[in-house]
């Protein structure tokens, strides 16, 4: 209970921290809000007077506190382009880009686990030297550039899909899973190249350990062997480490947002940069802020529950 | 253990549904999906996907939106009195007929009866007299803010008389940019209503905007039910769903788009309406001295430049005013400067720069062609010895930079028009003018300019002036003139009347399926 108090103190000060940071950085970077509204034909009078209605003309400090404040009364504010609440836009973007998590998270752990067992237990040396060549490969080559392998392979070559033709999940879920598909197989088959290479070293390990030699002198069999003994321990890196790849699938989605043109919080998040619409750019970055310290907080959960020698105290 | 495992796995299952458990919970709420999808599966389908580049991340209320991509979609909804034509006229719109007094000083426009705003509501002169204050006071545009101050609008019964302070033979185009919106209407920021061929229905951030058309049009309406706006900002992205046939119509491509384009669209080729050139600030050194500008302008080879960046599209231009301006185009003015390197090099030796000099390009990054012209006019310049050195720089950056501050030496982009006159071409080279972005000084070009402006003119005597503004800037090497840029489209063979406009707008009214 205790350690959960202090997860959760680390938790509101890491979100703190991390959105002071991102309306610091604001102010270095040369986007402004008031050009880009009112183009290059504005007079500098109307400048100003757009300037004083965003409340631009105060000191930095003095804006942060005040957006601060609307966001612990649960307002984020409005976006200074589309003129809409920065909540609604954001219920409409997060199911999606959730959605493409939740989906790169399935494949990751749909292949990662058959294929690290496999990879585990060939015994054919050449086998093993093929896994792991094809293994370095993948996960060498950035998300992005697997991306768009996906979209001409799958939609130029085989037709399977239309890069570009997103379904949006309010109009049918079904297509707008469909689409998903490919996207988030460019997601995961990195993380899916990581866990297999983790899950083989593991499964390796394990089949080498006394408790294995002991039971096979005592005729068990391979199988057995590899299920009942060795998967079980070696699965328990293997879970830390995909519960932590959680929150990097989200991030690796921002970038895959872009290839596939999934208008998800990504996309969102990269025209509010240059837009200089930050109300919205600060809510999507706490938002990633606490997905992550979330994900490894609860990475450390699943590390207690599946090895009791790490069980919190 | 076997339990323990067991645990994990449970746990990784309720957060992987909770993930999906938070979409399953909004699928439950009544979904829009029903009015999108045909109501019958009978029913002819005549409706088309547009693929657009940018988002309308923008004001969408007629006053305050800026982007040209966001005025490009909403011409479709919006109408002033009168409205411009593909031919750069002006025709009725709300008005149902206008006249000019004599002295210039009056314009009388009677209302059309029977327009109906998208909302239902009937127009009337209220909502006239309403949207020229509005617009007065809120535009974002400097021009019309400072061509309505100096008009009084009255109304009468059903005719608008709008008095003006002293002649203005561009105030048809101001009247044309004021928007008649619904008095009293506040939400035209997210949810516009207005008079025209369409009406708008929705727009989903970084996803569509969909238009649907004004049953009640006063006008012939349009054929099209529907138009969906696809926003694709990534232009890859938007080729490949070209390609992939997932769109009927996208504008604004590049010649090696077309040339990968495989899926049998017809392609139409026409300008972007712009003068690109590489801006040269005349007020530092050596750009100052007109000798060096000519220098540079026979220095560079512009057929060339266009043969390797666009395949010898796109027209060339040799002042401020590109081919759609059809009235003032001096096609003539693009030989002036013909590339010649002994002359260049002469023309330098006479300024004191017989051994070069070298300077800086700005390009805006997310212009690409802009970009490809920069290098390859800074290579064409190693020929005579001056050194280029290209910088690119992001828009925002040149916005206040470049055009701001007029912290440069020279830019390659490009100028269009915000309305269909020649002083929204020409009015911004005047010395003192305050987007005199070159700080061009000279005053024979100013005295052509402000005669250009006399109300005693005639229209050809007026037309006369500004031609003799062009020449100006021409004879003087303002800039290194070079094109109005190539704008293809790709359009669904089955789609006809596609009509290229003067400005930068597509007309979806007069798009229509064979047969």
């Amino acid at each position: 209970m205790r350690q959960l108090l202090k997860k959760l103190a680390a938790l509101i000060i890491t979100l703190f921290i991390v959105s002071l940071l991102a309306f610091l950085a604001f102010q270095i970077i040369p986007e402004d809000p008031v050009t880009h509204l009112l183009g290059t034909e504005a007079t500098p009078e109307a400048a100003a007077e757009l300037r004083a209605q965003l409340g631009l003309d105060r000191p930095v400090l003095v804006r942060y506190f005040s957006w601060l404040a609307g966001v612990l009364r649960g307002d984020f504010g409005e976006s200074y382009s589309y003129h809409m609440p920065v909540a609604d836009m954001l219920s409409d973007k997060l199911p999606l880009t959730a959605l493409l998590t939740g989906l790169s998270f399935l494949f990751t752990v749909l292949l990662s686990i058959p294929l690290g067992v496999l990879a585990g237990s060939v015994r054919s040396r050449f086998l093993d030297n093929l896994f792991a060549a094809l293994d370095q490969m993948v996960m060498s080559v950035p998300p992005f550039f697997i991306g768009m392998l996906v979209c001409w392979l799958f939609g130029l070559v085989l037709r399977l899909f239309t890069p570009g033709a997103y379904v949006s999940y309010q109009d049918s879920w079904s297509g707008c899973i469909a689409y998903l598909i490919f996207p988030a197989l460019s997601i995961a088959l990195p993380r899916v190249a990581m866990t297999v290479k983790l899950l083989r070293g593991a499964i390796r390990h394990e089949m080498e350990q006394d408790y294995i030699r002991t039971s096979r002198s005592r005729g068990a069999g391979r199988a057995w062997l590899l299920f009942r003994h060795a998967l079980p321990n070696a699965l328990i890196p293997v879970i830390t480490f995909m519960a932590v790849s959680l929150a990097e699938i989200m991030t690796a989605s921002i970038v895959i947002e872009q290839v596939f043109t999934v208008p998800g919080v990504g996309r969102l998040l990269l025209a509010s940069i240059s837009n200089g619409d930050f109300p919205v750019v600060q809510a999507i970055v706490l938002i990633l802020a606490a997905w992550i310290v979330l994900i490894n907080f609860a990475a450390d959960l699943l590390n207690g529950l599946a090895d009791p020698r790490v069980r919190l105290g | 253990m076997k339990y323990r495992i067991l645990a994990v796995f449970l746990a990784a299952a309720v957060l992987m549904c909770s993930l999906c458990g938070c979409g399953g919970a909004t699928s439950e709420t009544p979904a829009p999906s029903d009015e999108i999808a045909p109501s019958s599966p009978a029913a002819p389908v005549n409706e088309i996907t547009v693929g657009i580049a940018q988002d309308l991340d923008d004001s969408l209320d007629p006053y305050q939106m800026t982007a040209a991509g966001t005025r490009e979609v909403m011409f479709n909804v919006f109408e002033g009195l009168v409205k411009p034509d593909s031919d750069g006229n002006f025709v009725c719109a709300v008005a149902s007929d206008y006249s000019i007094s004599d002295d210039g000083l009056t314009y009388t426009f009677p209302l059309r009866e029977g327009v109906v705003f998208h909302n239902g509501a009937a127009c009337t002169a209220d909502d006239v007299l309403y949207s020229f204050e509005t617009c007065a006071a809120t535009s974002v545009t400097s021009a019309l803010v400072e061509a309505l101050s100096a008009a009084q609008v009255t109304a009468e019964g059903n005719t608008v008389t709008v008095a003006l302070d002293a002649p203005n033979p561009d105030f048809l185009s101001y009247v044309a940019s004021v928007y008649i919106v619904p008095k009293d209407y506040a939400e035209q920021a997210t949810q516009p209503v207005g008079t025209g061929p369409f009406k708008y229905v929705s727009r989903s951030v970084q996803e569509n905007v969909i238009l649907e058309k004004n049953g009640d049009y006063y006008g012939t309406p349009a054929s099209l039910d529907r138009v969906t706006y696809r926003i694709f900002e990534d232009n890859n992205a938007l080729f490949t769903a070209l390609n992939g046939g997932a769109l009927d119509l996208v504008t604004h491509l590049t010649i090696d788009q077309v040339n990968n384009l495989t899926n049998g669209y017809t392609v139409l080729e026409g300008t972007m309406n712009l003068v690109q050139a590489m801006y040269l600030n005349n007020a530092v050194k050596p750009f100052d001295d007109q000798r060096v500008r000519q220098a540079l302008c026979y220095a560079v080879d512009v057929p060339a430049m266009m043969e390797l960046t666009a395949a010898g599209h796109g027209v060339r231009v040799g002042s401020s005013m590109y081919p759609a301006f059809a009235k003032y185009f001096d096609a003539s003015l693009a030989d002036a400067y013909p590339h010649d390197v002994e002359k260049a090099k002469a023309l330098l030796a006479e300024a004191g720069y017989a051994g070069g000099f070298s300077f800086t390009i700005i390009a805006p990054s997310n212009y690409t062609p802009h970009v490809d012209t920069a290098t390859v006019l800074a290579e064409q310049l190693k020929e005579v010895g001056v050194t280029a050195e290209v910088q690119l720089v992001d828009w925002n950056t040149w916005v206040s930079d470049v055009y701001g501050n007029r912290n440069f030496e020279a830019t390659v982009c490009g100028f269009d028009a915000s309305s269909l006159t020649a002083s929204a071409m020409l009015a911004r080279w005047v010395s003192d003018n305050g987007k005199n972005m070159i700080n061009y000084n000279d005053p024979d070009y100013d005295a052509a300019y402000a005669a250009a402006q006399d109300p005693s003119l005639s229209e050809a005597e007026q037309t006369e002036q500004y031609m003799r503004c062009l020449e100006i800037l021409s004879e003087t090497a303002a800039n290194v003139y070079t094109q109005d840029l190539a704008d293809f489209v790709a359009i669904n063979p089955a789609l006809e009347g596609f009509t290229f406009y003067p400005l930068y707008v597509i007309d979806m009214a007069c798009l229509h399926f064979a047969g």
